[in-house]
């Protein structure tokens, strides 16, 4: 018998496969594909203390082995969200994990609060969103800015917050010290990375948001590395996200130091990813003869 | 319920330049209505999105689904090359299509431009209505004409003058005095807008497919919307979901 759950903060996943925030809605969309009861957790797409209306179109573009998104966090706001996304998730044997997004520390501070009534195993707060022109990731590009959030959320959290942070840094490793140092419970990595596509033929940019952030396969060794890198410099989890579509992609970020994994841009691809992964992890620890997974994490040979 | 699946590629030419024409064996066909549309994925790694492509026609028997689509880039160039007996992996059915019911027994516009034409096909076959389809090409290769000949009158415009009005679908109709009292359509933005502007000053209800780039197609991602009068029942602001919601929208509902 093979022991597959992982232990975040706490919280006791069944697996370590999550689905990574804004791919996945709140899984109503691909509960249709899969069955959500076997995902180790669900992330949903971030939400704000009100509506947010997003960027305009275009707002994906395709690129080499992966794409560009700038949606701009379209949300209907956390008093929606309360009444219809956690109802409907609280149905399934899965973790609810909680993605937050604001444009200040008291759009945050507000949404955590409203959450701390809710019956949510985590919330990730979402500092590192390239998409949109306030807050977000200015939080999550400055060691200091992103200790701040990070303090001043612990104080309202109820349960315990998981930080994401932002690839698009110079040391991931200082971001992931000051997350830790403030008090966050776990860190999440990477979101995505920020990119440029140009329409050679209309010589105009392929989003209109001139910018997006790129995710997909084509990111996962960057993803692999700074998994590994913040891994090694701080105490507590590390969720490892950026690429993933196998079973094979899942465990080399286990490997690199990833307590759980997100599966994201691939959900668009192959929206039964996340089950073919949990079930891919399996067959590997049986092929290896690993009882528990939780000797996988971190276990590449130095 | 939406599946991805593999389905068999039963036949493929090109109808004009660039522009290709694809049966394929799917039991999704059994679901597939007009205006409705497939997900379609390249076998290129490199290219990992699937291609939205609207469903032409339904064989009698539900089995296959005919795809005919313009090559606008990598991942349709590489299903242009697909031949009999290939697999294609597809995600489907997907949106919402044409409301029927709106159009029984009224006089209606069917109209197509370019490679909007497709999806009018299998509506001009399902539709009972008092149909009129007018649609609108480049020039004189009028690609589908001969099969929306057998469901119904068809009025053509082509730009450069060479078959019927010269101009757009709108000149069409200006051109023949027709007239409807609901009016179905696909086509480029600039024909969907001059149809929506129409209908308002007719005082005639209009559905229109719209399209925009997207990535997932079941309404996860929040790619593809378009603004809407209304507040969307999704966010709870003013986007609606093209893939989900639509991509048949009341004119009246969208701000284009």
């Amino acid at each position: 018998m093979i022991n597959t759950s992982v232990n975040i903060a706490g919280v006791e996943l069944k697996n370590p496969v999550m689905t990574g925030s804004g791919t996945f809605g709140s899984g109503m969309e691909y509960g249709e594909f899969v069955d959500l009861n076997r995902l180790g957790a669900v992330v949903t797409k971030g939400v704000a203390n009100i509506p947010w209306p997003g960027n305009p179109t275009p707002r994906v573009a395709e690129v080499y082995g992966g794409m560009l998104n700038a949606i701009g966090l379209q949300n209907p706001g956390i008093e929606v969200f309360c009444e219809r996304d956690i109802p409907f998730l609280k149905q399934y044997d899965t973790k609810i994990i909680v993605n937050v997004c604001g444009k200040s520390v008291e759009d945050y501070l507000e949404v955590v609060d409203r959450l701390s009534h809710e019956d949510i195993a985590m919330m990730e707060i979402n500092v590192s969103c390239p998409n949109v022109k306030e807050g977000a990731i200015a939080f999550g590009q400055k060691a200091d800015a992103l200790y701040n959030i990070t303090s001043e959320i612990k104080k309202h959290a109820k349960q315990p917050i998981i930080m994401k942070l932002s690839p698009n840094v110079t040391d991931i490793t200082e971001m992931a010290k000051a997350a830790e140092a403030a008090g966050a419970d776990a860190i999440s990595l990477i979101n995505t990375l920020t990119g440029m596509k140009i329409d050679i033929h209309r010589r105009k940019f392929a989003l209109a948001n001139k910018t997006g952030g790129m995710s997909g396969p084509a990111i996962k060794p960057v993803a692999v590395r700074m998994v590994y890198q913040a891994a090694h410099a701080v105490k507590i989890p590390v969720i490892g996200m950026g690429g993933i579509a196998t079973a094979e992609d899942a465990i080399e970020f286990i490997l690199a130091g990833a307590t759980a994994v997100s599966v994201g841009a691939m959900n668009f691809v192959n929206p039964y990813t996340t089950i073919e992964v949990i079930e891919g992890i399996e067959k590997y620890m049986e092929t290896y003869g690993v009882t528990d997974i939780k000797d996988l994490i971190g276990a590449v040979q130095e | 319920m939406k599946e991805k699946v593999t389905a068999k590629v039963i036949s493929q030419k090109e109808i004009a330049e660039n522009i290709f024409d694809m049966w394929i064996e799917t039991g999704l066909a059994k679901e597939a209505h007009p205006g409705q549309f497939v997900g379609v994925y390249p076998k290129n790694k490199s290219t990992i999105l699937p291609r939205p492509i609207s469903i032409c026609e339904v064989n009698e028997e539900h089995t296959a689904l005919r795809l005919v689509y313009r090559i606008a880039g990598q991942g349709t160039k590489e299903f242009s090359g697909y031949e009999a007996g290939d697999d294609v992996e597809i995600l489907g059915i997907l949106g919402n299509g044409f409301p029927l019911e709106e159009g029984k027994g009224k006089k209606v516009f069917l109209m197509g431009g370019g490679i909007g034409v497709p999806p009018i096909l299998q509506l001009a076959k399902e539709l009972e209505a008092d149909k009129q389809v007018v649609v609108g090409y480049r020039d004189s290769n009028l690609f589908l004409k001969d099969d929306l000949d057998k469901y119904a009158t068809v009025y053509i415009a082509t730009e450069d003058g060479s078959v019927g009005t010269k101009g757009n679908v709108m000149h069409a109709i200006e051109a023949n005095a027709l007239d409807a009292e609901v009016i179905f359509a696909c086509g480029p933005m600039p024909m969907l807008r001059a149809i929506k502007k129409y209908a308002a000053e007719k005082g005639i209800k209009a559905y229109i497919s719209l399209e925009e780039h997207m990535a997932c197609g079941v309404g996860a991602c929040l790619g593809c919307v378009v603004k809407t009068k209304d507040i969307d029942h999704h966010s709870h602001v003013h986007n609606a979901r093209i893939c989900t919601d639509g991509p048949v929208f009341e004119a009246e509902e969208v701000e284009i």
